[in-house]
C-alpha cells in the first residue's frame, strides 16, 4: 500500500488521539521535523510541477518518467528517514506500519519502475505518480502546519478526504504497473535464482510479483478502513470503541 | 505459545468483621460469612451476573463455573476475571476470602475469545511438519516433476536429514503427550492458525529444497555432515534433558513455579549460565540441521526461531527475576553472557 497514509498521530507534535494532549518534543527534534516536512513538501511540489510542465510542453506522457525519475527517486528514497523517526520516538507512529508503507513505495520505484524500463511509459505509472504527488504534498504540509501549531482546516480536510479517492486510484496504478511488468520479468528471468546452487534455495521474481499482487487483497481493505476510522474520529469527533484483542 | 505465569496476587484477610448476625429464630452454632459476588463487564460496566451465598473458600475457578451457568457461551477458559477493569487476571487457584475485596466482591469480566487447549495446538502444529516433510521426502506426485515421482535421492545426507527432522518432531509430539506440564490450559483459538501456518509453511519450504532432485549436498562433504549430526544429537539430548528437569520441578497437577537448577545430568549444567537452556539447545539443533543440509531456508527458519525464542527467554528471565529475590545473577536469558 504505497499511499503512505499512516494513523492519525503522524508527524505532528499535537496528538490526534482521543485526549488531544500535546506530547512535548525537544526543540531540536521539532526543528528537524519542521525542516524535514518542509523539504519533503517542496520536493513533491517540484515533482508535481515537473510532471505538469512535461505534459504541457510535450502533450504526451511518454518519456515523463525518465524526465522526473531523479527527483522521484531522491525524495521517495529520502522518506526512509521516517522509519528512523518512528524508531527514535520523535514521531509517534508504529515503526512497522511506517516501514511497510515506505518499503512498498521503495519497491515500486526501484524494483518495478526503475528496473523494468519497458513499462515506464505505461499510463498506470502516471496514475500512481500523480496520486503519490497529491497525497504527499497534502500529507507533508499537514505535518508541517501541525508542527507549527497553525493547521488550516482545509489541509486537515484534504488529508482526511482525498485518500477516499486517491487510495484506490493509487492501488489501481500500482497493480496495473506490476501486471504490465510481468511478461518482461518472465522473459528475462531477472532477480531470480535457479536450482541447482550451493545454498539450495530458489527465487522466482515472476511468481513473487504475483504473490505481491494478491497480497493487496487482504492488506488494502484493512488500511483503507483504518483511514476511514481515523477520518471519522478526527473530522467528526466520533468516539470509537476500539475492539479489544 | 509459551505461558508466562504471573506472581500470585492478593494479601491476607483484610480484617473482615462479621457483619451479618445469625438468621433470626435459629441458633447458629457457627456463623459462616457468605460473600456476594457481582460480575461486571470490564468495558461497559454492565452488570452481568450476581452471585450470593458464595463460600469464602470458593476459588476463582468455582466462581467462573457459576458464571458459566448464567452465560453458557462463556466457558471458564475464556473468562478473565479481574479486580480492576484493566487489572491483571485473577488466577483460578485464588481463594475469594484471600482477595482484597469486601463481603460483596466486584469482579470485572473480559472475554478472552474462543479458546483451544495447548495440547491440541502443539499436537497439530508438530504433526504437520512431520507429515509434510515425509511427503516431500517420498516425492509424492505434483510436488516435483512427474519423472521424479516416488524416486529416492541419491545423497546419503538427504536420508539422514529426513531421519533427523522426523526424529525432532516425533520427540516434540511425545514430549507434548508425556513430559510437558503446562501452566495454562488454553490459548486463543486464532493462535492455532498462526502457529500452524508458521510451522507447516516453513516445513514445506525446507523440505522442498532438501528433497529436490537438484539438491546440492554440503560443500565439505562427510566431515560437515558428521559435525552437524553431532551438534544436532547433542542439542536434542540437551533439550530433552531440560524438559525432563523442568517437569520434575513441578508436581503433577500443580502450577507451582520454582527456580530450575542443574541436576546430575550434565546437559542441565547449562542452567548455571542460562535461564532457558531448552531454547538454547533448540537453536543449537536447528543450527546443526542447517549445517547438515546447507540449505538457506533452514538457516532462515533457525534465525526466525531464534528471534522468537530470544524474546520468550527474555520475558521468562524477567519474570523469574521479579518473582525470586535470590535468582542466580550469572544467568542470561538464552545465550550465555550475551543475550
Amino acid at each position: 500500500m504505497a499511499s503512505s497514509e499512516e494513523d492519525g498521530s503522524g508527524n505532528g507534535s499535537v496528538e490526534e488521539k482521543e485526549n488531544g494532549k500535546k506530547r512535548s518534543l525537544g526543540a531540536l527534534a521539532t526543528a528537524w521535523l519542521i525542516f524535514y516536512n518542509i523539504a519533503m513538501t517542496a520536493g513533491w511540489l517540484v515533482l508535481g510541477i515537473a510532471m505538469a510542465r512535461f505534459y504541457i510542453q510535450r502533450g504526451t506522457h511518454r518519456g515523463l518518467f525518465r524526465s522526473v525519475q531523479k527527483i522521484l527517486k531522491f525524495f521517495q528514497t529520502f522518506a526512509l528517514l521516517e522509519v528512523v523517526h518512528c524508531a527514535v520516538g520523535i514521531v509517534h507512529t508504529s515503526v512497522l506500519v511506517t516501514g511497510v508503507q515506505v518499503s512498498s513505495r521503495i519497491f515500486m520505484v526501484w524494483f518495478i519502475a526503475h528496473s523494468i524500463k519497458q513499462i515506464q511509459n505505461e499510463e498506470s505509472v502516471i496514475l500512481f505518480l500523480v496520486v503519490w504527488t497529491v497525497t504527499e504534498i497534502t500529507r507533508y504540509s499537514f505535518y508541517t502546519f501541525n508542527l507549527l501549531n497553525h493547521l488550516p482546516y482545509f489541509i486537515k480536510w484534504a488529508r482526511y478526504n482525498f485518500f477516499i479517492i486517491l487510495y484506490p486510484a493509487g492501488v489501481a496504478g500500482e497493480l496495473l504497473t506490476i501486471y504490465a511488468a510481468l511478461p518482461y520479468v518472465k522473459k528475462t528471468g531477472m532477480y531470480s535464482l535457479r536450482l541447482p546452487n550451493k545454498y539450495n534455495v530458489s527465487f522466482d521474481y515472476y511468481y513473487f510479483l504475483i504473490i505481491v499482487m494478491f497480497s493487496y487483497i487482504p492488506l488494502f481493505p484493512q488500511l483503507y478502513l483504518h483511514m476511514l476510522r481515523q477520518r471519522r474520529k478526527v473530522l467528526h469527533g466520533e468516539v470509537i470503541v476500539e475492539k479489544d484483542d | 505459545m509459551e505461558g508466562t505465569a504471573l506472581p500470585l496476587e492478593g494479601g491476607g484477610l483484610e480484617g473482615l468483621t462479621l457483619r451479618r448476625p445469625p438468621p433470626p429464630g435459629k441458633k447458629a452454632k457457627k456463623a459462616v460469612l457468605f460473600f456476594e459476588v457481582e460480575i461486571l463487564d470490564a468495558k461497559t460496566r454492565e452488570k452481568l451476573c450476581f452471585l450470593d451465598k458464595v463460600e469464602p473458600q470458593a476459588t476463582i475457578a468455582e466462581i467462573k463455573n457459576l458464571f458459566t451457568k448464567t452465560h453458557p457461551q462463556w466457558y471458564p477458559a475464556r473468562q478473565s476475571l479481574r479486580l480492576e477493569p484493566k487489572g491483571r487476571s485473577l488466577k483460578d487457584e485464588d481463594v475469594l476470602q484471600s482477595l482484597p475485596v469486601g463481603t460483596t466482591a466486584t469482579f470485572y469480566f473480559r472475554d478472552l475469545g474462543a479458546q483451544i487447549s495447548w495440547v491440541t495446538v502443539f499436537l497439530t502444529e508438530y504433526a504437520g511438519p512431520l507429515l509434510i516433510y515425509l511427503l516431500f521426502y517420498f516425492r509424492v506426485p505434483f510436488l516435483y516433476g512427474p519423472r521424479y515421482d516416488f524416486t529416492a535421492s541419491r545423497h546419503a545426507v538427504v536420508h539422514l536429514a529426513c531421519a533427523c527432522h522426523s526424529f525432532h518432531y516425533i520427540k516434540r509430539l511425545l514430549e507434548t503427550l508425556f513430559v510437558h506440564r503446562f501452566s495454562h490450559g488454553t490459548m486463543p483459538l486464532r493462535n492455532i492458525f498462526k502457529n500452524c501456518t508458521y510451522y507447516w509453511g516453513f516445513a514445506a519450504w525446507m523440505a522442498y529444497y532438501i528433497n529436490h532432485p537438484l539438491y546440492t549436498p554440503p560443500a565439505y562433504g562427510d566431515e560437515q555432515v558428521k559435525l552437524a549430526l553431532a551438534v544436532f544429537l547433542f542439542c536434542q539430548l540437551g533439550n530433552f534433558s531440560i524438559h525432563v528437569a523442568l517437569r520434575n520441578l513441578r508436581p503433577a497437577g500443580s502450577k507451582t513455579r520454582k527456580i530450575p537448577y542443574p541436576t546430575r545430568n550434565p546437559f542441565t549444567w547449562l542452567f548455571l549460565l542460562v535461564s532457558c537452556p531448552n531454547y538454547t539447545y533448540e537453536v543449537g539443533s536447528w543450527i546443526g540441521f542447517t549445517i547438515m543440509t546447507q540449505c538457506l531456508p533452514v538457516a532462515l527458519f533457525s534465525l526466525v526461531g531464534f528471534v522468537q525464542m530470544a524474546i520468550w527467554a527474555q520475558g521468562k528471565h524477567r519474570s523469574y527475576l521479579r518473582e525470586f529475590r535470590d535468582y542466580p545473577p550469572l544467568r542470561s536469558p538464552i545465550v550465555p553472557f550475551l543475550l
